[in-house]
Order: C-alpha cells, then sequence, then structure tokens
C-alpha cells in the first residue's frame, strides 16, 4: 500500500467524521456504554470471584484427609453372598474412631511428594464453650500452630496475640473474634469448654483470630494437639485429619484421588469442598460475559447501520473517487479508518468510564453482615480486563465496519455515474 | 499522433436478455481533437465512452490510450492509470460537498502522490485560475452554483495534465450562458493546450462547433 494514498484517505476519513459530528459522537457513544459497562461489570464481579475464592483457600486446604467414620461398609451378608441380591436396610456404621491410621508415617510419605509445598496433622473436635449457664456448640481444632500459620498464614488473622503464645501455653487457646464476642470473652480470659464425651477443662485466651467468615469466626478455637488430645481422653498418635497446601493448587483434583487409593481415608480437594463457592464463580462469569457480549453487539450493529447509511450517501462520492482513480482497496480504507476511530476513542472512553464506575462502587458502603466481614465491594482494578476492554472493543467496531466498507469497495462507479 | 486507439469494440448486455450494445467499433483520436461523440438514446455512445474510460472492463476487442494497452489489465492498475492520464467531467458536477473547492481539485493530484504538497496547492490554484473561479477556492464545493461547480469540476479534470479528457454530458445540466462557458474553456484547451476531449452529448450545437463529431446508431459507428 503506498503511504501517500493511505494519508489522503485518513485526510477524507477525517473530513467526513468532522463533517457529521453528531453522527460520529453517537456512534462512538454506543461503544463507550458497552465498555465502560463491561469494565464496571467484570471489575465487581471479578472483584467478588476474587474474594471468595480468598475465602474459600483461607476456609480450606488444597487437599484435607480425613477419616469418614459415616461411610458403610459392605455387609456381612454380602461377603457371604457376593452373587445374590443382597438387600440390607437402614444399615448403620460399625462404632469406629475417627481416627486416622497410621497418621504420622502418612504424613512423612505426603511431606517427601514433589508436588506438596506444606502438610500439618490436625485433630478437630466439637465442643460446648460454657458461658454461666449457657452452652455454645462450636469446635476445638487441635494444632501444630507453626505448621497451620504456613499452611493458612493465620499470622495475618490474629486481632489479638500472637501465634507464639500457644506454644508457651499448653492449655491456652486461640479463639475466632465471633465466638469470642458471644462469649464475652477478652484475650486471656479463661473459658471452660465440655467435650460430647463430657469431659471438662478449663482453658485461657491466648488469642483472637479474624477469617472474616462467619462460619468460622463464630464457632473456631486453635488449641495444642496435645491438649486436645488429652481433653478427648485419647492416646499421642490420635489424629483426625491431615491437611495440605500444593505447589499448584489446580492440581488438587488429581492429586486427592491418588492419596485416598494410596491412603484408604477419604481425601478432599479444596473445589469440591467449596463447590456452592465455586459454583458462584462460575455463574457470575457467563453472566459478565453474556451481558457484556451483548452490549458490545448492540454497539456494534449501532455502527454498522451508521457506516451503511454514510456509505449509501456518499455512494455518489465514491463513484468519482474510484472514477478519479483510487483503489476499492483505497475506498475500503477511507471507511474501515472511520470505524477504527469511532471503535478506538469510543473504546478508550469507555475505559474511563468504567474506571470511574468501578470506582465509584468501591467506595460504596455495603455492609457483610455476620457471614463475610465486608465495608465495601470487592472491586477488581486488573489492568488486564482494562486490555481486553478496549482488544473487544476495536475487535466489534472493525468487524462491524468491515462489513459496509467492503461493500464500498465493490461500488461499480458507472452505475451511480450514468444513472442519472 | 494518435492518443486513443480503439479496435473491434464488440460488447453485449446481459440483463434483461443477452443484447449486443457494441459493434465492432473502431476509433483512432487524435492529440488536441475535441471530439463529440452523439447518437439518439440507447444507441451506445455512453457505453462506448465508459469502455474508453477504462472504467468498464466487460467487452471485446482492443483498447490502447497514450501508447498503453489496457485491455486485460485489473481494476487496480487501470485506476492507477486513470489517475495519471484520464480526467473526468460528468453531467453532474461530483465534487465532494465536505471538501473545499481547492481541496476537491487537489484530491487526483495528491492521490498521484509524486509531487510535494505546496506545489500540488499552487498548481490547483492556477486551474481554478484558468477556469476563472479561484476566488471561491476555500469556499466549501457545495456552497458554489451549479455553473461554478461545473467549471470546478473541470479544473479537478485538469489537475494531474492528462492525455484526455472525457465528458459525459458535461453541458447537459447548464443553461446557456454556462453551456457557452465550458464549451468555450474546453474549446481553448483543446487549441492553446492540445488537450484532447471526448465529449458525448445530446447538444447540437455543443456537437456542430466541436472539431469532429463521431455519430454512432444501434451500436455502430455511422459517421
Amino acid at each position: 500500500m503506498d503511504i501517500k494514498t493511505f494519508k489522503l484517505s485518513i485526510e477524507i476519513a477525517k473530513v467526513h467524521l468532522f463533517s457529521k459530528p453528531k453522527q460520529t459522537i453517537v456512534a462512538m457513544l454506543g461503544v463507550t456504554f458497552g465498555i465502560g459497562m463491561f469494565i464496571a461489570l467484570v471489575s465487581l464481579m471479578t472483584g467478588l470471584n476474587k474474594f471468595t475464592e480468598e475465602i474459600a483457600m483461607t476456609s480450606s486446604p488444597d487437599i484435607h484427609i480425613s477419616h469418614d467414620v459415616t461411610e458403610t461398609g459392605k455387609s456381612i451378608i454380602e461377603g457371604l453372598n457376593p452373587k445374590g441380591i443382597n438387600l440390607v436396610y437402614h444399615q448403620k456404621p460399625k462404632s469406629e474412631t475417627a481416627k486416622i491410621r497410621n497418621a504420622n508415617q502418612i504424613i512423612e510419605i505426603i511431606r517427601r511428594d514433589t508436588r506438596v509445598s506444606g502438610v500439618a496433622p490436625m485433630l478437630s473436635s466439637q465442643v460446648f464453650y460454657n458461658y454461666g449457664p449457657m452452652q455454645l456448640p462450636g469446635n476445638i481444632l487441635g494444632v501444630e500452630i507453626l505448621e497451620e500459620d504456613k499452611l493458612f498464614g493465620l499470622r495475618a488473622k490474629m486481632k489479638q496475640g500472637r501465634i507464639e503464645d500457644l506454644l508457651s501455653n499448653h492449655d491456652g487457646i486461640i479463639m475466632g473474634s465471633g465466638l469470642a464476642r458471644k462469649l464475652n470473652a477478652k484475650n486471656s480470659d479463661r473459658v471452660v469448654i465440655t467435650t460430647p464425651q463430657g469431659f471438662t477443662r478449663t482453658l485461657k485466651i491466648v488469642g483472637i483470630f479474624q477469617m472474616g467468615i462467619g462460619v468460622v469466626d463464630n464457632v473456631r478455637s486453635y488449641a495444642n494437639i496435645s491438649m486436645v488430645q488429652t481433653i478427648l481422653q485419647q492416646d499421642q498418635s490420635y489424629i483426625t485429619d491431615i491437611n495440605m497446601k500444593l505447589k499448584n493448587l489446580h492440581l488438587a483434583r488429581v492429586v486427592a484421588p491418588e492419596f485416598q487409593a494410596k491412603f484408604g481415608n477419604k481425601s478432599e480437594d479444596w473445589e469440591t469442598a467449596n463447590a456452592t463457592f465455586l459454583t458462584g464463580v462460575i455463574i457470575r462469569n457467563i453472566i459478565t460475559y453474556a451481558v457484556s457480549f451483548t452490549l458490545l453487539v448492540v454497539a456494534g450493529f449501532g455502527i454498522y447501520n451508521i457506516l451503511n447509511m454514510t456509505i449509501y450517501n456518499k455512494m455518489k462520492d465514491i463513484a468519482i473517487l474510484k472514477a478519479m482513480g483510487f483503489a476499492g482497496g483505497d475506498v475500503k480504507n477511507i471507511f474501515m479508518i472511520q470505524s477504527l476511530v469511532i471503535g478506538f476513542v469510543g473504546s478508550c472512553a469507555g475505559l474511563i468510564i468504567g474506571f470511574l464506575l468501578s470506582y465509584m462502587i468501591s467506595i460504596a458502603p455495603f455492609n457483610g453482615g455476620d457471614v463475610v466481614s465486608l465495608e465495601h465491594f470487592p472491586v477488581n482494578f486488573d489492568p488486564k480486563y482494562y486490555v481486553i476492554g478496549i482488544v473487544f472493543g476495536v475487535a466489534t467496531t472493525s468487524l462491524a465496519g468491515y462489513m459496509p466498507s467492503r461493500k464500498a469497495a465493490k461500488i461499480d462507479p458507472i452505475e451511480i455515474l450514468r444513472g442519472q | 499522433m494518435e492518443v486513443l486507439k480503439a479496435h473491434k469494440i464488440n460488447k453485449y448486455f446481459y440483463e434483461p436478455e443477452k443484447f449486443q450494445v457494441l459493434r465492432d467499433i473502431d476509433l483512432t483520436v487524435n492529440q488536441g481533437e475535441f471530439l463529440s461523440l452523439v447518437g439518439k438514446s440507447g444507441c451506445g455512445k455512453s457505453t462506448l465512452m465508459y469502455v474508453l474510460s477504462t472504467m468498464d472492463t466487460d467487452y471485446e476487442g482492443e483498447l490502447e490510450i497514450a501508447g498503453e494497452r489496457l485491455t486485460g489489465k485489473n481494476q487496480n492498475e487501470l485506476a492507477g492509470f486513470r489517475n495519471k492520464h484520464i480526467g473526468f467531467v460528468f453531467q453532474f458536477h461530483y465534487l465532494l460537498p465536505e471538501f473545499t473547492v481547492l481541496q476537491n481539485v487537489m484530491i487526483p493530484a495528491l492521490k498521484r502522490g509524486d509531487k510535494a504538497h505546496k506545489e500540488i496547492e499552487e498548481m490547483a490554484y492556477e486551474k481554478l485560475r484558468i477556469l476563472g473561479v479561484q476566488d471561491q477556492a476555500r469556499k466549501r464545493s457545495s456552497k458554489l452554483s451549479g455553473g461554478q461547480q461545473q467549471r470546478v469540476a473541470v479544473a479537478r479534470a485538469l489537475i494531474n495534465d492528462p492525455d484526455i479528457i472525457m465528458g459525459d454530458e458535461p453541458t447537459g445540466n447548464l443553461d446557456t450562458y454556462n453551456s457557452n462557458l465550458v464549451f468555450d474553456i474546453f474549446n481553448e484547451l483543446t487549441h492553446t493546450y492540445k488537450q484532447t476531449i471526448i465529449a458525448v452529448t445530446h447538444d447540437e450545437e455543443f456537437a456542430r462547433k466541436s472539431d469532429r463529431i463521431v455519430e454512432m446508431s444501434d451500436g455502430r459507428v455511422v459517421k
């Protein structure tokens, strides 16, 4: 393509755009609105997604191994009569402890696995927290607190006290902020707990944590493993859960079944554990892209329409340009340049509008209530989406502009020049 | 010197049914000739002119302009050729309404792109001066009267110093005063500047005053 002709095409396109400013602005506004809404929507939706994903990650390990005692085994009759039709109604599980056998050996094996970045044993139990005559149900997790911190970043969640305080206090606990509020308890207060088996013990609060999720903060406390083993009146090898983090968390779905087969205990990945949360993420993504796509298609039709009209009105101009020596490609350039300018300027304005909208959303007060600790909507300002926005905007407009431009390039000048 | 040579030009229309519109046309035009192409409506004179102008490529036969054989070239090559060698004046002026008079005259030269912008502007002023509309140069072309617009169109046709100017009823939409004006300009161009002009016309007086009349009937040159 020769540069001088291209410059001339730009010049002609410029005159066309400026000679009908209203029409040009309306076409641009279509794109601006589409891109602006896309940015605002995607910022809010991905912000929400990131927030829920973070919650999912803090509240559950990549893979969680436990002994599922509620799973019913094979009944005796099936062993005796394997090929027959056996019906066993209301089969109950055997009396079993929730203990993972050989937990320490399992941990050692997992620790040597190169895909695993951290592993920690855990011991959980239902307990009642006594508050005067009232008993509040909750649970207590026996952990190796430093390992737990490596997995879940507990240190950053501490509101009062330090996690190391748990190591120096054998009968210390770190309590969820919601639970502490309900018990009207402060740091270094004492609290009496009762196990379902009836064992009672007084423990000292050495710290308060807040995860930001009601279901955790309102019921959970952390204690030393040996303390929980004591209150459950179990021996030192009594471990009910093994948690681990992987180097690549998306491998969890593959690794979990492998461990389940290897160790014979129930092994669950984080995506399965948080299926409800993550379904929300998928739905939000679908909505975001469906709405944005619709908006942009509408804007694209607007541009298509306006360019078609422009070209219809400029048939004579196109014919004379061709007579004077403009090739079809030169004519196509004139109109493609117009649609690209509309698309680019409209998209840039859209990015600005989108940024302002998402900024306003991000400062709008929003009370997450008891469920999540939120003061404002979580909004994602990732520049990636601004790049997607402008690429999307320019691509739609050039597509919308291409068809009318090609039509202009194919106009036969003779039909128009001699038709009159 | 021959500027245009057409040999055994045949052309058919296929809609609504096959019909031969040009039959074995041979035509030679010399430099500096002012040729009027006349004939009744439907005799094929406009069709012939569009074939000669290179815009219509759907014909049989041979066409040569300025020593270059044009039959068989593709649309883009022909567009480039028209830009350098052919100027057009139509019944309607076909100026680009959003551009100034000066810009309209400059566009073919800018498209040709072998001169500096400044130089092209001076050339355009010079052509406008010859046509007597240089004082309108900075106005939007849509603001001019019909006669002035047609003169601007002639200036535009002249800007690249073409070998031939082709006119399709160049005075067809003008009053007597402006018709005479355009004719006088054409006449001056041929006699002073040795410009070759081929004009399709209905205007008998226009044809009569020109150097050579080619009359067509039923797709043939009869005189």
